[in-house]
């Protein structure tokens, strides 16, 4: 597209196209497009809450406000109470910092999981893509049988069958959900790199830097891996929403995070008991999680749009 | 294409053995076992009950054991269920949870497409901003909260519709629309996208300069190579709605199979985790397989060898 030239009228010189890096031109797009662009900016404030949210909240997340509690005749306070603004649980406890708490636990959630996925899925994508031959066969073989796992249910049954184990009580029962998570999302990953890596592995590029003596490694760190980050990028952040709801889900049914500390998904289980006489319990934390999801998709949509070559630059 | 269908359904075995011998560890991993009550049988009963199942035996006997009778078509018994086998369990339930699936899954694409085609054809304006509302609030909202809020709203305030159970269609329309919140944002989404990105093509343009109406234009050329990329997401919401199912079924107290996967688990009976996570690894090995065929067949260009 951008090397097409009108040269159909007369013969005026082109003007020369003003150089921008492919980083640039990927930003500029993402900046045009306001609903990832809003996207970026709430995952952004999410990940501040996340981090000193729980330091600044008013009340810590496992507090009791026995004496308010009591002053309103032992049931839950409402929003806008003296002190509480998002009001309390049936426990006393102050929603608005439990929600804060919640925060760290689902963006930590987004992260280490994601993380987990990028250390498993990578190396063996790489490794199938980049070897290939009997290597490939096996490790694709071992990725089908773990993408054909009813995922849920998976990570339902490794969460229950660790759960009273060191690593199931580690982290309020947090390490246990990365690990159950990770374990079950890292095969998209490795299908998406594998791909990569097979069709730059044919490039004239590497081609190029094979001829000069370039080791294999670093052809598969400098030249392969940089260049497949985009869809990386796109993954990992469109992977992101499926691992917190995976989560909530989780806490939801009771085998996630434990109590007392309490994700969105458990807040919004704890609420359910309660939400016809006090709706303020489930509505805050699904609405944060709400929040959350759609933040990550469509900053994701967002990057896929930004960082595909075929639609750069488009006039 | 043939060989490439025999080729894949033979390799569902091999998938489906490693499946049910990773899930048989795990699940004789966790603590605990199927006899366990909140005031423990006396030892002796334990034991006769563990001969009677052959559960004294060793794991690889037990799971021989499994695998035989499951070529014969016989899921074995359930432990906590004991007047029941799990082939009664998972017959009595399984069309239930068919036909919840199936009913969201039909929801999901008669209002997803249609909403992500008006959004893309009437691009940044109302009804495209619309439908991303309609977008950002499906996939934002698991099927739990959703169950939640409708029976707030449709059972308990508005007293319209029942807030629990599978009798009559009055009580489909709740679970199925809780089911179905995730899958019409997610069609939706691709769909726009995908329409968005045919608007754009030579072929389109060609078709406008050719003189055809924009009717003819949208029914013929638009849609026709919009949907085929739109395929490639109902293989992952089908499975969705396989395993997704069960958390519906939970809170609307539907008699489906779904909800016996996470008491199973919880009461460890073996059988009955056994046979669910089969049926579903089944059901998902054959939705990929199904959706696979679907997109060579409608998209000439693919070609499976």
């Amino acid at each position: 597209m951008v090397t097409q030239s009108p040269t159909l009228g007369g013969p005026t010189a082109l003007a020369p196209r003003p150089v921008i890096s492919p980083r640039r031109d990927a930003f500029r797009r993402l900046r045009r497009n306001r609903l990832a662009l809003m996207g970026g900016v709430i995952v952004v404030i999410l990940l501040v809450i996340a981090v000193f949210g729980p330091a600044l909240a008013p009340w810590h997340y496992r507090v009791q406000d026995l004496e308010a509690l009591r002053a309103n005749g032992n049931r839950p306070l409402p929003p806008l109470s003296p002190g509480h603004l998002l009001g309390t649980d049936q426990l006393g406890r102050d929603l608005f910092s439990r929600l804060l708490d919640g925060a760290q636990i689902s963006m930590s959630v987004a992260i280490v999981v994601q993380l987990v996925v990028l250390a498993i899925g990578v190396p063996i994508g790489a490794a199938a893509g980049w070897f290939g031959g009997r290597l490939d066969n096996y490790l694709m073989r071992f990725t089908d049988v773990v993408y054909a796992f009813p995922d849920l249910l998976f990570i339902i049954l490794l969460s229950v069958v660790f759960q009273a184990t060191p690593i199931g009580e580690a982290m309020d029962g947090l390490l246990l959900i990365f690990i159950a998570i990770g374990l079950t999302a890292w095969v998209t990953m490795a299908r998406l790199v594998r791909g990569q890596v097979l069709s730059l592995k044919e490039s004239e590029f590497v081609e190029a830097a094979r001829a000069i003596g370039v080791s294999d490694r670093k052809i598969v760190t400098r030249h392969l891996l940089p260049n497949a980050i985009g869809p990386v990028i796109v993954a990992v952040t469109l992977g992101i929403p499926s691992a917190i709801l995976a989560e909530a889900t989780l806490s939801f049914i009771g085998i996630g995070i434990q109590s007392p500390r309490a994700s969105w998904g458990s807040l919004i289980d704890d609420g359910s008991r309660w939400i016809q006489s006090e709706p303020h319990l489930v509505i805050f934390p699904s609405l944060a999680l709400a929040i959350a999801l759609a933040s990550y998709t469509f900053l994701g949509d967002g990057l896929r749009d930004a960082l595909d070559p075929k639609l750069r630059s488009r006039q | 294409m043939t060989g490439y269908v025999i080729r894949r359904l033979l390799w569902i075995i091999p998938v489906l053995f490693a499946i049910s011998l990773i899930t048989f560890v795990l699940m004789h991993a966790v603590p605990g076992g199927p006899w366990d009550r909140e005031k423990p049988l006396p030892r002796s009963v334990v034991e006769r009950l563990n001969a009677e199942y052959g559960l004294s035996d060793p794991l690889p006997v037990q799971y021989l054991r499994w695998a035989g009778s499951l070529l014969t078509g016989d899921l074995g018994p359930s432990y906590r269920y004991r007047d029941r086998t799990v082939n009664d369990i998972v017959g009595d339930g399984l069309a239930t949870t068919v036909q919840l699936g199936v009913m969201a899954f039909a929801l999901a694409v008669i209002i997803g497409i249609p909403l992500g085609m008006i959004a893309a054809l009437r691009h940044n304006g109302l009804p495209d901003y619309a439908a991303t509302l309609i977008s950002i609030a499906g996939i934002g909202t698991p099927s739990f909260v959703l169950a939640m809020l409708l029976v707030v709203v449709f059972s308990v305030t508005l007293r319209w519709l029942p807030t629990h159970g599978w009798e009559g269609p009055s009580s489909y329309i709740l679970p199925t629309v809780a089911l179905a919140g995730y899958p019409i944002a997610q069609i939706a989404r691709y769909t726009r996208a995908s329409m968005l990105e045919v608007t754009r093509k030579d072929y389109i343009r060609t078709a406008h300069s050719k003189g055809l109406r924009e009717r003819t234009v949208v029914a013929v050329h638009m849609t026709r190579n919009a949907l085929i990329p739109v395929l490639t997401i109902l293989g992952p919401i089908l499975a969705y709605l396989v395993t997704g199912s069960f958390i519906v079924e939970l809170i609307f107290s539907i008699p489906g199979i779904g909800r016996y996967y996470v008491s199973g688990i919880g009461e460890r009976d073996y059988g009955l985790i056994m046979a669910m996570t089969m049926l579903y690894a089944v059901a998902i090995a054959v939705i990929n397989l199904v959706v696979d065929i679907l997109y060579a067949y409608v998209d000439p260009r693919i070609r499976y060898s």
